[in-house]
């Protein structure tokens, strides 16, 4: 047997997660999660949430919202159809756990290599949001997930905690692209912001 | 040009692309007697309202559902919007009733 050392890549390229701290806004990328659709079979939606209820902990999200009780989570992404998301550490095989858990009440594709995860972390993300997407950002809640465009990049927006913390996904051939876009407007919104007064 | 999604609220227009006539909807059974005339119909002849028509729109960057649009083709106002396949399903059950 071979000795394989392959080390893997982060969808930037990176051995390590890129972090990029601008202003009080810190951009990190985030390899770590694991994802996987669900989408509810004809007429099998409430099975489907009774048959995910004891992974999940929580009812699978109603419109834009998310769910979950412990380190599985789920959005909405649109009509009978979510993402489920869990750290890569401990549920790498999450597609796995998921399908065997619906059965045929629902059908699971593994998406984690297909997204690339940025956190937006800083104490009022209101200016870079209003540069990034169509998004009101007065009408986000923690747990709100959208679906929107950032750069002309299809995106989830996911709101770990209202306008202070915030999951964007996009497709991870446009890892790069995006990753330019968040910070051009992180710059800008950051440049923008009132100096603290010196008194 | 807003767009009133019936499950996300008012939603820009440019987050949608269009398709055409609601009535694609109504895909005509390809394995029985008269297919060739009804699809002849259903592909080339198309009404062409001036006025209150109905169609199809796809929301690409949102939740990807497919919407039925009500729009004045005159004033280009947008009168209302459901799914795509809430339309569909009632016509499944309504086989006679046109989009």
């Amino acid at each position: 047997m071979p000795d394989l050392t392959l080390a893997p890549r982060s969808a930037l390229g990176g051995t390590e997660p890129r972090i990029d701290q601008i202003g009080g806004i810190t951009l990190t990328e985030r390899p770590d999660i694991a994802l996987a659709s669900l989408a509810a079979r004809r007429g099998k939606a409430p099975a489907l949430d009774k048959a995910i209820a004891p992974l999940l902990g929580a009812a699978l999200p109603d419109i834009s919202a998310s769910s979950g009780a412990g380190d599985i989570r789920a959005f909405w992404t649109g009509p009978d159809q979510w993402i489920l998301r869990a750290p890569y550490g401990s549920h790498e095989d999450l597609a796995a756990q998921v399908k065997s858990a619906v059965g045929n009440a629902g059908s699971v594709t593994e998406q984690s290599d297909a997204w690339a995860g940025f956190s937006l972390m800083g104490d009022d993300l209101t200016g870079v949001l209003e540069l990034l997407a169509r998004v009101d950002p007065a009408s986000l809640r923690d747990g709100t997930a959208l679906r929107s465009q950032i750069h002309h990049i299809g995106c989830f927006l996911i709101c770990e905690s209202a306008l202070s913390e915030l999951l964007i996904f996009g497709p991870r051939s446009s890892a790069a692209s995006l990753h330019h876009a968040l910070i051009s407007a992180i710059r800008s919104a950051e440049s923008l912001r009132p100096a603290p007064s010196q008194s | 040009m807003l767009i009133p999604h019936p499950l996300l609220g008012p939603r820009d227009s440019a987050e949608f692309t269009y398709l055409g006539d609601a009535s694609l909807i109504a895909r005509p059974d390809g394995m029985s007697d008269g297919a060739d005339e009804a699809f002849y119909d259903y592909l080339y002849l198309r009404d062409n309202p001036a006025g209150i028509h109905r169609e199809l729109w796809f929301h690409e960057q949102g939740d990807r559902s497919w919407l039925v649009v009500t729009r004045n083709t005159l004033t280009h106002e947008i009168l209302g919007a459901e799914l795509a396949r809430d339309v569909a399903m009632a016509q499944r059950n309504t086989p006679e009733a046109k989009a």
